[in-house]
């Protein structure tokens, strides 16, 4: 993922596919309450403006989280 | 075996009593109310009830005569100012911690047959707690509580974590071992006072690879015990099944389990600890039955092999789910029932061979259990 921060990555992801956005961020562009991002193995901060930094080599992970039965 | 069955389910509390034209609804008690968890004490035939009331909070009911009359006794509390972590979900700018306030009673199990009275409670969020009364007092095991670890679980099925299983060891009533979802798998030998995290070789898709390894993040479902050999014990965890033969310190995942390994209750034979039962769905993400087709899975040689078993059980458009309390065996073993998530019940009398549908119209159904 290319970008300074987590969001400026997403965006860039979401760019190339834009349906992906509301499968990870909600209406009001927060991360969803069910996904969680790791970056290089840390949860992420900022959930509300991903602001997290990125390295140019960090890993992130999307991930869903665990809910229902 | 036994003629009679209670379900725990949305809308209350079902026994289920064979008579001479089969089973049948025989009795219902906390009409309306959500039975999030029950127990027949094997030692003294006391009947448990926990209520999820929505307006008025968890309540634990108990009945000496087998549910004719029922009293309210405690619940459990937390101290005052007790936190939880907020797991992975805190907002930039919010609190890290969060109150503790008792959501739902998950486990309810008796202590010790040396331990008459004593029941263990666990709870969402994440507390175990003793009664030595039979529900009259609570006491929260705090050398579990104040684990640093306890501040990184995070909620697994729920939205805060909770402790769902809890296994008395047979042979030594000191030795109790716990699961959590999500927070791994505990033991302590020395009835609370000190605590070990276990659980080498789980494993959570859940999480980044490099921490898939993680003992306190596991998300086990459901963890039992062979009574017989309690060295032996099962997990069907979310992100498959995994076997233990020493007592839960290592597991093996069980692979190409067919139709699937994704579920959430787990039966161990008492005589046998080799032997069990799971009722699998697609997967976390689908949480149906493989093809719409319900059957039960059984192992006989500790996951070797795995057999579907599905006489008598829905072959086409079957959307029911089990949940983790939703399926019990009965001390001879051969006995096993189930509760679905759209309130159908369905027992055998053969060790799974065979399943006789008992009802398809509760309501859904948490719990189910064997009356002794």
């Amino acid at each position: 993922m290319d970008g300074n921060c987590l969001r400026e990555a997403l965006e860039n992801v979401f760019e190339k596919n834009p349906k992906l956005r509301g499968y990870v961020l909600d209406d009001q562009q927060r991360l969803r309450h069910h996904v969680v991002i790791f970056i290089d193995d840390q949860v992420i901060q900022d959930r509300v403006k991903q602001t997290d930094s990125l390295q140019a080599d960090s890993e992130v992970y999307i991930m869903q989280a665990l809910s229902g039965g | 075996m036994s003629d009679k069955i209670y379900a725990g389910t949305r809308k209350g509390l079902m026994t289920l009593q064979k008579g001479q034209e089969g089973w049948s609804v025989s009795q219902v008690d906390f009409l309306g109310h959500n039975v999030s968890m029950l127990l027949e004490d094997p030692r003294d035939g006391w009947l448990y009830a926990c209520l999820n009331l929505g307006h008025f909070g968890t309540k634990l009911h108990r009945s000496s005569d087998g549910g004719q009359n029922w009293e309210e006794c405690s619940v459990p509390v937390y101290p005052e100012g007790a936190v939880i972590g907020g797991g992975p979900f805190v907002e930039e700018g919010m609190p890290k911690t969060m109150p503790a306030s008792l959501k739902e009673i998950w486990a309810l199990v008796p202590g010790g047959a040396d331990q008459p009275e004593w029941l263990w409670a666990g709870t969402i969020p994440g507390g175990l707690f003793l009664s030595k009364d039979r529900g009259t007092n609570w006491e929260l095991i705090e050398p579990l509580w104040n684990r640093e670890e306890r501040m990184e679980w995070f909620g697994g099925g729920k939205d805060e974590p909770g402790i769902h299983s809890i296994c008395v060891d047979p042979r030594d009533s000191q030795h109790v071992t716990i699961g959590v979802s999500c927070g791994g798998v505990w033991e302590t030998r020395d009835t609370g006072a000190s605590w070990e995290l276990l659980g080498e070789g789980l494993r959570a898709d859940f999480m980044p690879p490099n921490l898939a390894n993680n003992k306190n993040s596991q998300d086990a479902h459901l963890l039992v015990q062979c009574l017989s050999d309690p060295d032996k014990m099962w997990i069907q965890h979310h992100n498959g099944i995994f076997y233990s033969t020493d007592g839960a310190k290592t597991w093996t995942e069980i692979e190409n389990v067919e139709p699937s390994a994704f579920g959430f209750a787990v039966c161990v034979y008492p005589e046998d600890g080799n032997k069990a039962w799971f009722v699998p769905g697609v997967k976390d993400e689908c949480r149906v039955p493989v093809d719409a087709q319900l059957v039960v899975t059984r192992t006989s040689d500790g996951g070797k092999t795995f057999e579907s078993l599905r006489n008598g059980l829905p072959q086409e458009h079957c959307y029911d789910i089990v949940f983790r309390h939703g399926m019990d065996i009965d001390q001879t073993g051969n006995q096993l029932v189930f509760g679905s998530s759209t309130g159908g019940v369905w027992i055998s009398e053969d060790g799974g061979e065979n399943w006789v549908s008992i009802t398809n119209t509760l309501p859904q159904i948490y719990c189910v259990q064997i009356a002794k």
